[in-house]
């Protein structure tokens, strides 16, 4: 039997122990959880050994839950309850969701659309969480112990409410997010890693519902995306609905049964893959009890019906050739991801496109998890002298409404991120003490054409002639692409603030009830989970804080500063013990203010750092 | 911290730039600033990472592109480039502003809309290689006068900018 090792008091334990992440590709119709293994990234199987785990989630009457392939089978038997491609519902509203003919019964409430259920109507982050739940679960039982952090993979196409939205899918779920990483820049570590190749490459990545295309960088161990553009509502469900709609028409039917344009849609799926090794395929649907249609699609006709899908690809791509500042003939290779890339004529048109033989060799179903995977690893903090760098991009610009019902961009799509722009607005009437802030999301020049991001008011503002108060606004813009909007009067000082919660997203309250629910059901009591997480959170800072002073103290701070931050630690490292989770917070906060200065001249001094060597007298 | 975009990637202050010192120090910067080298820092590490991140990518985007860079270079002057009441125009400027949007008006109703765009790109692309060497001259001396000529080549880079994306946008909606 192996003893346990106790080490002296004082010594932290084992700085560098292996920390327990990984990541996740939530796909539309498949998703997959991977982590690296000594060294190596896997994804990691359930245990009938199947990696992918269909995205699809049934709800049953007496509240249980069936989720993945026995989910997809349940399908067409049980089309209400049974909800698969819940991604393209993400951070949408009721008139977005209600665009494609799917079978389900929307209800519109303040927040979110809700699905109606036989268990109850349920959001889009609800489902994704069951589904993020089963894949958590996995991995735990996987690698044998509590997930510390996870990456979570998005099209990176997704706008600032789809992005939220697959944030709070993970909070509910339980897991904590590293970062939220881009599809195709995931694709791209993967591969670039793999191969070890440089130079500007080219990602396209078509999906089940979604569609991204990212021109990249690839310089040691950097990955800089110069530009992105996709559609977050097209992918290989829109070739399965244009068959699925001709085999209607040629069957004389109409699309308004749940449980028919279910069976219509798994036949047009099976005959869309059969058509990737075949030049034609039988077809039969039952129509009715009793009654079936039988059909023939040759490829040729196939073709025809997904060319103009696949047009639709290629605009986009020649935008972010455009936007990137790159003609195709500088792009080395052009790598294919995401399964819709296994049809046929998809790489063909896409050959043709940029003139060269598109790189199909890699798995395309895994390869987005996998890149997840190593920057879970890095994240975690299991790499620490890894030079891997990602610097990505925001895909869609950013703005604020004006007089007119126009919209002034404040940043525009494809810049790097971290991002902070600031503008200066004026008010328009005499005496306005108040004024509305509408943050919008969009390339076009019109309210009603953009999305609408977030509203909120800054009052209380002194009455001023108009033109003469000078508010400014500010975006930041972080690494996970999410956007915090700040606006201050400047001659009063009247500020105002919001966390970007989404016109289309849940609210605080309701995933905190969430959570509550969950937590009954599973019989686990709140007050000691919370205990648990400001527990967690105490050691890290503990740790980051600790690791911080034996690197910079001795350079950057006086005996009486060190004394002053090594008592904040004491107070913390007591507090953790204690049974209170407010006290931990406490003490969480006071070593946090303790240690401003210190942090500040530490981020002075790597600047400096990553400079030396480079300096001014080189060139003088 | 006010170092000034130049002095942060420690670029001597000059519209001609070493293209591959000021990537390779963008990335060198980047590496020990960027939030995901703090995922495991306090809070407040967290914030100032994303803030060091966010300046010197502002500071990056803004030596990269050569109007920006010229403007960038009379904001340090004290010139105010971008604001709306900048009217420096002289009527030749202005000739050409109307030239070039008739042109382009024109190109719609050619015979071959797309092909008549592309002649008219590259023309646009020839005169702002003309204007940044131009800037650059202008610049080396940067005498009062000399600045001021720069002002003006910087209004007309603008423009041109504009109406390169206005022609893409047409070849967008042409496809």
């Amino acid at each position: 039997m192996a003893l346990l090792q106790i080490s002296e008091p004082g010594e932290s334990t084992a700085p560098h122990q292996h920390r327990l992440a990984v990541g996740i590709d939530l796909g539309t119709t498949n998703s997959l959880v991977a982590t690296v293994k000594s060294g190596e990234a896997i994804t990691l199987a359930d245990a009938d050994d199947c990696h992918l785990l269909p995205s699809v989630v049934q709800y049953l009457k007496d509240n249980s839950i069936v989720v993945g392939s026995a989910a997809y089978q349940a399908a067409a038997t049980d089309p209400h309850n049974t909800i698969s491609s819940v991604k393209r519902f993400m951070g949408r509203g009721i008139e977005d969701v209600q665009r494609d003919p799917h079978g389900y019964e929307f209800i519109e409430t303040e927040s979110v659309p809700r699905i109606r259920t036989v268990a109850g109507d349920v959001s889009a982050v609800e489902v994704s969480a069951k589904i993020l739940a089963t894949l958590k679960q996995r991995a735990e039982k996987s690698l044998g112990g509590e997930l510390e952090g996870v990456v979570i993979t998005v099209p990176a196409y997704f706008d600032d409410a789809q992005r939220q939205a697959t944030k709070d899918s993970a909070r509910l779920a339980g897991l904590k997010v590293l970062r939220l990483l881009n599809e195709p820049t995931a694709a791209a570590v993967a591969y670039g890693l793999d191969t070890g190749c440089e130079g500007v490459h080219a990602i396209y990545d078509f999906g089940g519902g979604t569609f991204d295309v990212s021109i990249l960088r690839l310089n040691r161990g950097v990955f800089e995306v110069l530009a992105t553009a996709g559609d977050s509502a097209l992918g290989g469900d829109d070739m399965d609905r244009a068959i699925a709609t001709w085999m209607a028409s040629e069957a004389g039917v109409e699309l308004n049964d749940a449980y028919l344009l279910r069976r219509m849609m798994n036949e047009a799926r099976r005959a869309k893959e059969a058509l990737t090794a075949s030049s034609s395929v039988e077809l039969s649907v039952e129509l009715a009890e009793g009654q079936s249609w039988k059909g023939r699609l040759d490829i040729e006709q196939f073709n025809k019906l997904v060319d103009s899908l696949i047009k639709k690809t290629l605009i986009p791509c020649r935008r972010a050739m455009r936007d990137a500042g790159v003609s195709a003939d500088e792009i080395q290779e052009v790598v294919m991801v995401g399964g819709s890339t296994r049809v046929p004529r998809v790489r063909e048109k896409v050959g043709e496109f940029f003139a060269k033989p598109p790189l199909v060799d890699i798995d395309p179903d895994k390869v987005v998890a996998i890149g997840a995977a190593l920057q879970a690893d890095v994240l975690a903090g299991n790499k620490p002298d890894d030079e891997m760098l990602l610097l990505d991009v925001i895909p869609l610009s950013l703005g604020i409404e004006t007089m007119g019902g126009l919209v002034e961009k404040v940043i525009p799509r494809n810049t790097t991120i971290p991002v902070a722009r600031a503008q200066e607005f004026t008010t328009f009437k005499d005496g306005q003490t108040a004024m509305a802030v509408h943050v919008l999301q969009g390339e076009r020049e019109l309210v009603d054409d953009c999305r609408s991001l977030a509203r909120f008011e800054l009052r209380d503002m002194p009455p001023m002639v108009a033109g003469a108060a000078r508010i400014l606004v500010t975006f930041q813009v972080d690494a996970d692409g999410l956007l915090e909007v700040t606006a201050s009067e400047q001659t009063s000082g009247t500020e105002a603030s919001v966390q970007v919660k989404p016109s289309y997203g849940l609210e605080d309250n309701e995933i905190e009830r969430m959570l509550r629910e969950n937590f009954e059901h599973a019989k686990e009591d709140v007050e000691a989970r919370k205990l648990r997480e400001q527990q967690v959170e105490a050691d890290r800072v503990y740790e980051a804080i600790d690791a911080a002073l034996t690197e910079d103290a001795d350079a950057l701070l006086s005996d009486e500063e060190r004394a002053t931050i090594v008592t904040s630690l004491q107070t913390l490292k007591n507090a953790r013990d204690n049974e209170s989770a407010a006290k931990i917070k406490y003490a969480i906060d006071v070593a946090d203010k303790a240690t401003a200065e210190f942090a500040a001249k530490r981020m002075d001094a790597s600047i400096n750092k990553a400079l030396s060597g480079h300096t001014l007298d080189e060139f003088e | 911290m006010d170092r000034n975009h130049f002095e942060l990637f420690a670029l001597p202050i000059s519209f001609e730039i070493d293209k591959a010192s000021l990537s390779a120090r963008y990335q060198d910067l980047q590496r020990s600033v960027h939030p995901d080298k703090f995922t495991n820092a306090t809070d407040r590490e967290k914030r100032l990472s994303m803030q060091q991140a966010s300046i010197i990518n502002e500071a990056y985007q803004s030596l990269k592109d050569p109007l920006k860079r010229a403007q960038y270079l009379l904001s340090l002057k004290g010139i105010d480039v971008k604001s709306d009441s900048n009217t420096i125009m002289d009527t030749e400027f202005l000739m050409e502003q109307m030239e070039l949007r008739e042109a382009l008006d024109d190109i719609m109703d050619a015979s071959d809309p797309l092909a008549s765009l592309e002649v008219f790109a590259g023309d646009v692309e020839a005169r702002i290689k003309v204007l940044i060497s131009q800037l650059q001259a202008q610049f080396a001396e940067s005498s009062e006068d000399s600045l001021k000529q720069a002002e003006a080549a910087s209004l007309r880079l603008q423009f041109l900018y504009r109406l390169r994306e206005e022609a893409e946008d047409r070849e967008e909606a042409l496809l």
